[in-house]
């Protein structure tokens, strides 16, 4: 039986991610800690967009945007290897076999979202810290949106990294871009009331679709109780985003690696 | 015939303004164990990643095999293993994990695999290994997985750059005999890039580099042969002058490299005393030696293996 460049390189990601103490433990608890602190700090000043009467706290309303915060995450740490490797070490060495480039891609990035996935299943563990539970189809929903975001995120890693001199560049840039995009997504404050600028940034910042098909899926079968784009658009988006990244991601680790 | 391992023609790569490689040419045959001395910086790496497919050059011609790595770099891949100066293996995964990656970027069958194993541990003695966590390994161990890593597909062509760099003296020993083995037993064709002459010695081709250029090339042995049975060498304040000197008086031929007279020469170890007595005061100190392949560096670049400032790691 023919041994496979991709399932043999999405297994390595899961060994060298458990047998690495320190990632686990950042991974799991940069987003839980974000989600703990603002949803408690703004749990008595927050006054969520839902129909009158309805109360919604703060903690709830960010918990989509935690989940895609969870994919973000996990991108920048599994990806910034490549950045170490790309010189030396292990992807030198893949590089210089036969191996499809398409293949040094989706393994390390197929690794990078089962373990997105992995930790967004323990974060559906405290959804009950909300008030409110959601279905279970809702949750499964839930995972595989998630899945879709984190794909999008681990493939635009890997544009990144095989530009990136250093690791510290890769930082530079992924918080450059990353971080916006999060706060812009309509996850950490409601589209509306905002200005009318930060409202266009987030109708045109693609994880804003990411974190509104989360939410629409965690009141399923229910509409969600905030305005959300709808949920085919959303879910349009987000798969669109995520394939443009891996063609991207593709065609840049066809290139010869930048001296 | 068929076509030789490594064929360069006129190989010129060039970094921005900066050339790395410069009108390089040279064949490595079937077989053999050949050898590119060179300092840090004169093009060994360069090479290496060009012949790797991972590098396209700026001009000239490169065949493996008779492949072009840039148009076919499938069928150069294939054929061609390689060992970099720092390893490509994963700390955190065993030995097993780490090889049975790299064997599924090369598509082989589990089977083939399984065989590759049974015969390659053995030849460098890591059969204890194989569940073992890599990042607990000696560095000479670990040196020698990485060796089976790029091993695992058979390749008929091997490169191993500055494979001893970082090891002891036993373990680089240890490293030498398992080459030996594996060519005894496979046949491999070797290149090795080495600053180190001890390592070069032991090839049986060679050629000298120096900033991207061949500057010699032949057996260790001719290439030691063509500069004379014995040297005298000869330290000064200023050579110059002793080299004027000393060829106005004696019939020798002479050499000026850094702050070192070099006299050569059938009777060369013949002019110790004479040329003490005639210019004692200006000689700081005086050898007689064979020439080493640091001689023969010397010789052909006027300057040492390791004196071009760079840190020689």
């Amino acid at each position: 039986m023919k041994m496979h460049a991709v399932p043999a390189l999405w297994r390595r990601e899961l060994v060298k991610f458990v047998r690495d103490a320190n990632r686990v433990a950042g991974a799991v608890l940069q987003p839980l800690a974000v989600w703990l602190l603002l949803g408690f700090g703004f749990r008595g000043s927050f006054s969520p967009p839902t129909p009158a009467g309805m109360d919604m706290p703060y903690l709830e309303f960010l918990f989509p945007g935690m989940i895609a915060l969870v994919a973000l995450f996990t991108s920048i740490f599994s990806t910034i290897s490549i950045v170490e490797e790309r010189q030396s070490g292990f992807l030198q060495a893949a590089l210089a076999t036969p191996v499809r480039r398409s293949s040094l891609v989706l393994g390390p990035a197929l690794g990078s979202t089962t373990l997105a996935v992995g930790q967004g299943l323990l974060f559906f563990a405290l959804i009950p810290l909300t008030g409110y539970v959601p279905s279970l189809p809702g949750l499964a929903l839930m995972a595989g949106i998630l899945a879709l975001v984190a794909l999008g995120f681990a493939a635009l890693g890997v544009v990144v990294a095989w530009q990136s001199r250093t690791t510290r560049g890769f930082h530079a840039v992924m918080n450059l871009c990353l971080i916006p995009l999060w706060v812009l997504s309509g996850a950490f404050f409601p589209a509306e009331g905002a200005p009318s600028v930060l409202q266009w940034a987030i109708r045109l910042n693609p994880v804003s679709y990411g974190v509104d098909a989360l939410r629409t899926a965690m009141y399923w079968p229910q509409d969600p109780p905030i305005d959300a784009s709808s949920f085919t658009l959303s879910l349009a988006v987000t798969g669109l985003f995520a394939a443009i990244m891996l063609i991207l991601a593709t065609r840049t680790a066809g290139k010869p690696v930048r001296e | 015939m068929p076509a030789p391992p490594v064929q360069i023609d006129r190989l010129t790569h060039r970094y921005g303004s900066r050339t790395a490689l410069d009108n390089l040419s040279l064949t490595v045959p079937q077989g053999s164990f050949y050898g590119l001395l060179g300092p840090n910086g004169s093009g060994k790496t360069t090479l290496f990643r060009i012949l790797a497919t991972l590098l396209n050059p700026s001009e000239g011609a490169v065949r493996i095999f008779g492949a072009d790595p840039r148009t076919h770099p499938a069928r150069v891949r294939q054929h061609t293993g390689i060992v970099f100066q720092s390893v490509a293996l994963d700390e955190e995964l065993t030995v097993q994990e780490n090889l049975r990656a790299h064997a599924a970027l090369y598509g082989l069958q589990r089977s083939a695999f399984r065989e590759r194993l049974a015969r390659l541990l053995p030849l460098f003695g890591l059969e204890e290994r194989l569940h073992e966590r890599t990042g607990r390994l000696s560095g000479g161990l670990k040196r020698r997985v990485d060796l089976v890593r790029g091993l695992l597909h058979a390749p008929p062509l091997l490169l191993l750059d500055e494979p001893v760099i970082g090891l002891d003296p036993a373990a680089r020993q240890t490293f030498r005999e398992a080459i030996d083995r594996l060519r005894r037993q496979e046949g491999t064709t070797i290149v090795l890039a080495t600053h180190l002459m001890e390592e070069a010695d032991r090839c049986d081709q060679l050629a000298i580099l120096d900033r991207g250029r061949v500057v010699a090339h032949g057996t260790p042995a001719a290439l030691k042969q063509a500069i004379g049975e014995e040297t005298l060498w000869i330290e000064c304040d200023d050579p110059q002058d002793l080299a004027e000197r000393i060829a106005k008086r004696f019939d020798v031929s002479t050499q000026v490299i850094g702050l070192r007279v070099q006299l050569s020469g059938p009777n060369a170890h013949d002019l110790l005393s004479p040329v003490y007595e005639t210019a004692g005061d200006a000689i700081r100190s005086a050898t007689i030696r064979r020439p080493t392949l640091e001689d023969v560096f010397m010789v052909h670049t006027g300057h040492g293996l390791h004196e071009n400032g760079r840190p020689v790691s």
